[in-house]
């Protein structure tokens, strides 16, 4: 092979490189992008083994009161409206309602319940006691304190009370299971008082004797959620 | 035969006061002897059962830089232990280690003392650093300690309003040192307070988020001095229930 041969050789060699430099990246970006379509996230997949929420575009769209972290206080609770289609049965209506708060904000950082977190069923009782039965997340990813888990009930139970007046008491189950704490602060063997003014000492006849706690740490469900002025948001 | 007739005239003496009862009148003393009830009983505060929260396999909320709420609590407790030593209290601890008792085994500790109040220290994983914020419980059904006997589950149920007071003097002497702390204490369904016969609260400082440790132990000896000032405070108040069950 003389010198001209190899010349040649070299710069086609070095073409090549070249081109698979700048291919590459964008090769590994497909890769990646196709993984993640076939295979299903852990969230993904636990998501779908929850029955999903029928929606009825025939049902009245409403502004919901989604309750998460007010912005200017995180130590506070903000009504946010969102443009929803709800049911009129109660438990269609709170696993809706209770999603659209699992889903969050628009603004992640102001969400009140962990992002990988799920509803896996609702029931409610004749007495008007919803039982509300998340996934494990919801213990495992919320942070651990007292202000952070009584603000993640509250969310709950204020946007329950604002979209389900049906609910008077709220008792939450993790993964169909009763729990001492939410992240080892927040009583969850209690019944926390949902609507305010129906709650009365319930007759039950299942688990403890249970005792209604009202859900009203924060400064918003402290006062009258009526009176805070919510925000819109379209979803 | 002086006996029998005593106890039928004492049969036809309360048989007549049940009969002129009127409804909606004021219940009429019974026909009996009965123990006077004694006024609510003065007693000194003398013991403070500090609780670290956490321990053991439980590390609490963590932070950067490997900060564990367990280890830190621990440091804050028995610098609340001397700053309470100092003005004369009896100190107990839950825990003086890295053990983790249960709830109910630190509720115990509390129980068994007569004079006592409870305080469990946390650390939270939010919050705006360099606050701290006192807890209490909510309203609690009375009736939980019907009949006098104390019902484990809700055993402070006689003591929400002292703990809110007690609650109320600490936070007001914590809101002078720490700047956007709220001016009042707070109610939260705390877990470890619902089983404790005794007045109870939790204080929680904001939080293991900080990016240096040192911005947490620098609140320390500040919080101790807040803690034992505002329990000094609330000595005069220490009124236990009289009776078990009653409200104080």
């Amino acid at each position: 092979m003389n010198g001209r041969w190899r010349r040649w050789l070299l710069a086609v060699l070095a073409a090549v490189l070249l081109i698979a430099a700048i291919y590459f990246p964008k090769l590994k970006r497909k890769v990646k992008t196709s993984a993640q379509i076939a295979q299903p996230s852990e969230e993904q997949a636990r998501r779908e083994l929850t029955t999903a929420t029928p929606i009825n575009p025939a049902d009245p769209r409403v502004k919901a009161k989604m309750f998460w972290t007010s912005d200017e206080d995180e130590s506070a609770l903000s009504p946010i409206a969102v443009d929803l289609a709800l049911s009129p049965d109660p438990v269609l209506r709170a696993k809706q309602v209770l999603n659209t708060l699992l889903a969050g904000p628009v603004n992640s950082d102001l969400r009140t319940l962990p992002a990988d977190a799920a509803l896996l069923a609702f029931y409610l009782l004749p007495d008007g006691t919803g039982v509300a039965d998340f996934s494990e997340a919801l213990g495992t990813s919320t942070p651990s304190g007292i202000q952070s888990e009584q603000r993640a009930v509250d969310s709950i139970a204020r946007t329950l009370e604002a979209n389900v007046p049906q609910i008077k008491r709220l008792k939450i189950l993790i993964h169909g299971q009763e729990v001492d704490t939410l992240a080892g602060h927040l009583d969850l063997t209690q019944l926390f008082i949902v609507n305010t003014k129906a709650a009365q000492p319930p007759t039950l006849s299942y688990g403890l004797s249970l005792q209604p706690t009202p859900a009203n740490a924060s400064p918003v469900a402290a006062g009258s959620s009526a009176t805070a002025k919510p925000k819109t948001a379209k979803r | 035969m002086s006996g029998a007739l005593f106890a039928i005239a004492a049969a036809f003496g309360s048989l007549a006061s049940t009969r002129a009862q009127q409804p909606g009148a004021p219940i009429a003393a019974p026909p009996y002897p009965t123990v006077a009830p004694s006024p609510p009983q003065r007693t000194g505060l003398n013991i403070v059962v500090l609780d670290a929260a956490h321990g053991g396999t439980d590390p609490g909320a963590r932070g950067a830089q490997g900060i564990r709420e367990s280890d830190l609590v621990l440091d804050l407790t028995f610098l609340v232990r001397r700053a309470l030593e100092a003005q004369g209290f009896q100190v107990l601890q839950t825990r003086n280690g890295n053990e983790n008792p249960s709830f109910d085994d630190r509720s115990t500790l509390a129980n068994a003392q007569r004079g006592a109040v409870f305080v469990t220290l946390h650390i939270s994983s939010t919050g705006l650093p360099g606050t701290v914020r006192v807890y209490a419980l909510p309203d609690m059904p009375s009736r939980a300690n019907a009949g006098g006997i104390l019902n484990w589950d809700f055993a402070q149920a006689s003591y929400v309003g002292l703990s809110r007071k007690f609650g109320d003097a600490v936070q007001g002497q914590l809101v002078q040192r720490f700047k956007g702390s709220p001016a009042n204490v707070q109610t939260a369904s705390v877990r470890q307070l619902r089983t404790t016969a005794a007045p109870a609260i939790a204080v929680e400082l904001s939080s293991v988020s900080v990016q240096d440790r040192s911005d947490l132990d620098k609140m320390m000896p500040r919080v101790a001095d807040a803690i034992a000032r505002g329990l000094a405070a609330f000595r005069p108040s220490y009124v236990l229930p009289a009776v078990a069950g009653a409200q104080p």
